[in-house]
C-alpha cells in the first residue's frame, strides 16, 4: 500500500471523528425525544473553549475536558428551556446555534492567529511500528479511539442495560413512561446534557486536531451534518460510524482533487458534503415506513406531568 | 421552589408582554455583557442604542436594515405558522442576489427603465427556486426542511464565492472577487437625499401589509393557520398538507430572493464574496419576536436592525468587537423563548399545583 493511501486514510479519520462524537450524543438526545437543533452551536462552544484552555494552560487533555464542560453548559441551556420551561424545542436549537455562533466569535477574538500543537498521539508500543497497519491501527491521538469506545459503549447502553431500556420507553412514549413512575424529565436532562458534552468533544477535536486553531465559525454546518447523520443511522450507532467515514471521505476529496487531477473550482469540490447530505437524506426519508419504525415516537414533543 | 401550573386558556396579555419583557432582560443581560468586557456601561449602552438613531443618517441606516429584515421575517413567519420551518432564507437571499445581478450585467450596457424590474422579478424566481428544492424533496420524499434548506444555504454561499471569483467578476478589476460596479438604472433610486435609504424600505411596509391580509382575509391564510395550529382537523378540512408547504417555501424564497437584491441594487452596488450579515438567519428571530404577526414582525425587524446598528457603533467608538451584535440577538431570542412559558403556564408555588381538568382538552385543542 503506497504512502499516499495511507496518508488518504489518515485524513479521513481526523475529517470523521469530530462528526461521530456530535452524531452520537445527538442520537442519545434523540432516541430520548428531544431534538436539539443547537449542535452546531454547542460544537463551536466547545471548539472554542478547549482551544483558549489548551492554549493557555498547554494541555491538550485539559483542552478536551474544557470542550466537553463548554458542550455540556450549551446543553443546560437548551434543557432548561425546553424541559423545564417548555419552549419549542426547533426554536430554541436555533437559538442555541445562533447564540453559539455569537458568542463563540466574541470569546475567541484573542485567540484568532494562533496555533496549537495539536494532541499528542498515542503510539501503542510494537504495534505502531508495524508496517501500513502500525500508522493506521495502532498511532492516533486518544480521541479517535475515544469516538470507537464510545459509539460501542452507546450501542450496549442503549440495547443491553435497564437504563438505556428506560431511555427509550422515554423516547417513544413520554405518558406512557411517565405513568410508570419513570423520571422523563430528569432522563431527557441527562441525555441532553450527555449529548452536549459529545458535541463540545467534537468541537474541541476540530480546534485541537482537524485544524488547530480557532476560527470564527469554524464547525462549518458539522453540527448540521451530524444531525442528518443521525437520520440517516436510522438511530443505530453502528449505521453512523458508517456514514460519518462516509462523509469524511467525502469531505477530505476537495482536498485531494488536485493531486488527482480534477480539476473543478475549489468552491464547487467544497459543495459535496453539503450536496451529499441532501442526497443521502432523500435516499433514508423517502422510505416513510423504516423512519416510521425507527424514529422515537416522541421526537420533538414537549412533556409536562401536569397534563 | 417555584412550578409551573397550565393555564386553562393561552394568556393574550403574556402574548404581548412577553417580547417586552424578554426586551428589558436582554437589555440588562446586555449591561451585565458590557461590564463583563470592561468598558463603561453607560459609554457603550450610548453607543449602543441611542447613538445610532440620534441623527437622521442613523435613522435611515435603521431602515436600510430594517428592510430586508421584515420582508424576509414576514415571509418566514407564515411559514412558521403553517409548521414549515424554511431555515434556509439566508441562501434563498444569496440566490435571490446572484439572479437578479446576472440581469444588472447582461444589460450592463443598457440605460434602460426595464432593467431594475427584470433585476427584481429575477431575484424573485432566483430565491423561489432555491426554496423549492427544499418543498420539492419535502412533498416528495418526506425530507425534513429544516436540513436541507440550510445544507442549500452553505452551498449558495460558495455558490456565490465561486461566481464573483470567476464568471461574474469584474474583468478590468485587477482579480478582486467582486462584480463590476452597476450603472445608475440598475440601482434602487434613493428615498432621502444624502442617505442610503432606498426604496426597499417601502417594499417592506408593502409586504408587512400584504401579510396581514393574506393571513386574516384569506382562505389561504386561514389554511396555513390551522395547519399550524392542529394539522389533523387541518388534513379533515381538505387542506392540501403539501401545497402548504410549497406556498410556505416560495413565499420565503422569493421574499429573501427580493431582500438579497435590494441589498446588491441598494446599498451595496455590486455582487460581493459577502453581501448580507446573516440577514435571513436573523430574520428567523425577527419572525419569533414578532409573535408570527405581519405588524410585530415590522417592530422586532426595527428593534433588530438596531442591533446591528448598536454593534457597529460600538465598534468604532469602543472598539467592541462586531460579534456583540450576534450574542445580543441569540439573548433575546433565548429570553424570548423563556418568557413565553407565561403564556401558557403560570408560575405557582411548588406543592399547589393542581391537575386542571381542562388542561388535557387545552392542550389537543
Amino acid at each position: 500500500m503506497s504512502d499516499v493511501l495511507i496518508l488518504t486514510i489518515l485524513t479521513i479519520i481526523t475529517a470523521a471523528t469530530p462528526l461521530v462524537y456530535a452524531a452520537i450524543g445527538e442520537l442519545v438526545v434523540e432516541r430520548s425525544g428531544v431534538l436539539n437543533l443547537g449542535v452546531e452551536g454547542m460544537m463551536l462552544a466547545g471548539a472554542v473553549c478547549s482551544f483558549a484552555t489548551a492554549h493557555y494552560t498547554g494541555s491538550g487533555m485539559a483542552g478536551i475536558l474544557a470542550g466537553l464542560v463548554a458542550g455540556m453548559l450549551m446543553a443546560l441551556l437548551f434543557a432548561f428551556l425546553t424541559l423545564s420551561l417548555q419552549s419549542s424545542q426547533v426554536a430554541t436549537g436555533l437559538a442555541l446555534t445562533i447564540f453559539g455562533v455569537g458568542l463563540t466569535a466574541l470569546i475567541g477574538q484573542p485567540l484568532v492567529g494562533i496555533a496549537f500543537g495539536g494532541l499528542p498521539s498515542l503510539n501503542i508500543p510494537m504495534l505502531s511500528e508495524l508496517p501500513v497497519i502500525g500508522p493506521l491501527l495502532f498511532s492516533h491521538d486518544i480521541l479517535v479511539y475515544g469516538s470507537f469506545v464510545l459509539v460501542a459503549l452507546v450501542s450496549w447502553f442503549l440495547n443491553r442495560t435497564r437504563a438505556g431500556l428506560v431511555l427509550r420507553s422515554v423516547g417513544d412514549s413520554h405518558d406512557a413512561a411517565h405513568a410508570l413512575g419513570l423520571r422523563v424529565i430528569r432522563v431527557r436532562y441527562l441525555a441532553t446534557l450527555f449529548g452536549g458534552a459529545c458535541a463540545g468533544v467534537g468541537g474541541a477535536y476540530l480546534s485541537l486536531v482537524y485544524t488547530p486553531m480557532w476560527v470564527e465559525n469554524m464547525s462549518a454546518g458539522r453540527g448540521w451534518i451530524a444531525l442528518a447523520l443521525v437520520v440517516f443511522a436510522v438511530w443505530q450507532p453502528g449505521r453512523l460510524l458508517l456514514g460519518a467515514y462516509l462523509f469524511g471521505g467525502i469531505s477530505i476529496l476537495q482536498l485531494h482533487a488536485q493531486a488527482l487531477g480534477i480539476n473543478v473550482p475549489s468552491q464547487l469540490m467544497s459543495m459535496l458534503p453539503y450536496v451529499t447530505t441532501i442526497l443521502v437524506l432523500v435516499l433514508i426519508s423517502r422510505d416513510r415506513g423504516r423512519i416510521r419504525r425507527n424514529a422515537p415516537a416522541s421526537i420533538g414533543q414537549a412533556f409536562h406531568p401536569t397534563t | 421552589m417555584i412550578a409551573l401550573q397550565r393555564r386553562a386558556h393561552p394568556s393574550r396579555l403574556m402574548g404581548y408582554m412577553a417580547p417586552l419583557i424578554a426586551l428589558a432582560i436582554t437589555l440588562l443581560a446586555g449591561l451585565l455583557l458590557f461590564a463583563l468586557l470592561g468598558v463603561p456601561v453607560g459609554e457603550a449602552f450610548y453607543a449602543f442604542f441611542i447613538e445610532p438613531v440620534s441623527s437622521v443618517y442613523g435613522l435611515a441606516e435603521l431602515g436600510v436594515k430594517a428592510g430586508p429584515l421584515i420582508i424576509i421575517g414576514v415571509a418566514l413567519s407564515i411559514g412558521f405558522r403553517a409548521q414549515v420551518w424554511n431555515i434556509g432564507a439566508e441562501g434563498q437571499l444569496i440566490l435571490g442576489a446572484i439572479a437578479g445581478s446576472a440581469v444588472a450585467l447582461h444589460f450592463y450596457e443598457v440605460d434602460s427603465w426595464f432593467v431594475l424590474p427584470l433585476m427584481i422579478l429575477a431575484s424573485i424566481m432566483g430565491g423561489m427556486l432555491w426554496a423549492s428544492i427544499p418543498a420539492l424533496l419535502k412533498t416528495r420524499f418526506n425530507v425534513n426542511e429544516i436540513l436541507t434548506s440550510l445544507m442549500l444555504t452553505y452551498v449558495a454561499a460558495l455558490l456565490l464565492s465561486w461566481l464573483v471569483s470567476g464568471p461574474m467578476r469584474d474583468p478590468d478589476g485587477f482579480n478582486f472577487p467582486e462584480s463590476r460596479l452597476f450603472h445608475d438604472a440598475a440601482l434602487l433610486p434613493r428615498m432621502l437625499a444624502g442617505t442610503r435609504l432606498h426604496i426597499g424600505a417601502l417594499v417592506a411596509v408593502g409586504v408587512v401589509l400584504a401579510g396581514w391580509l393574506l393571513l386574516s382575509r384569506t382562505l389561504l391564510g386561514f389554511a396555513l393557520r390551522v395547519n399550524g395550529a392542529a394539522p389533523r382537523a387541518g388534513i379533515h378540512a381538505g387542506f392540501s398538507q403539501k401545497r402548504l408547504v410549497w406556498v410556505a417555501l416560495l413565499l420565503g424564497g422569493g421574499c429573501a430572493g427580493a431582500a438579497g437584491l435590494f441589498e446588491v441594487a441598494g446599498p451595496i452596488g455590486q455582487l460581493l464574496p459577502n453581501i448580507s450579515p446573516g440577514y435571513g438567519f436573523t430574520a428567523i428571530i425577527v419572525a419569533f419576536l414578532g409573535r408570527l404577526h405581519p405588524v410585530g414582525v415590522f417592530f422586532a425587524g426595527l428593534v433588530m436592525a438596531l442591533s446591528y446598528l448598536g454593534g457597529e457603533s460600538a465598534q468604532i467608538t469602543l472598539n467592541l468587537p462586531l460579534a456583540v451584535t450576534g450574542v445580543f440577538q441569540g439573548m433575546l431570542l433565548f429570553f424570548l423563548l423563556a418568557t413565553d412559558v407565561l403564556i401558557h403556564y403560570r408560575v405557582v408555588r411548588k406543592g399547589s399545583v393542581v391537575s386542571n381538568p381542562d388542561s388535557s382538552l387545552a392542550r389537543r385543542s
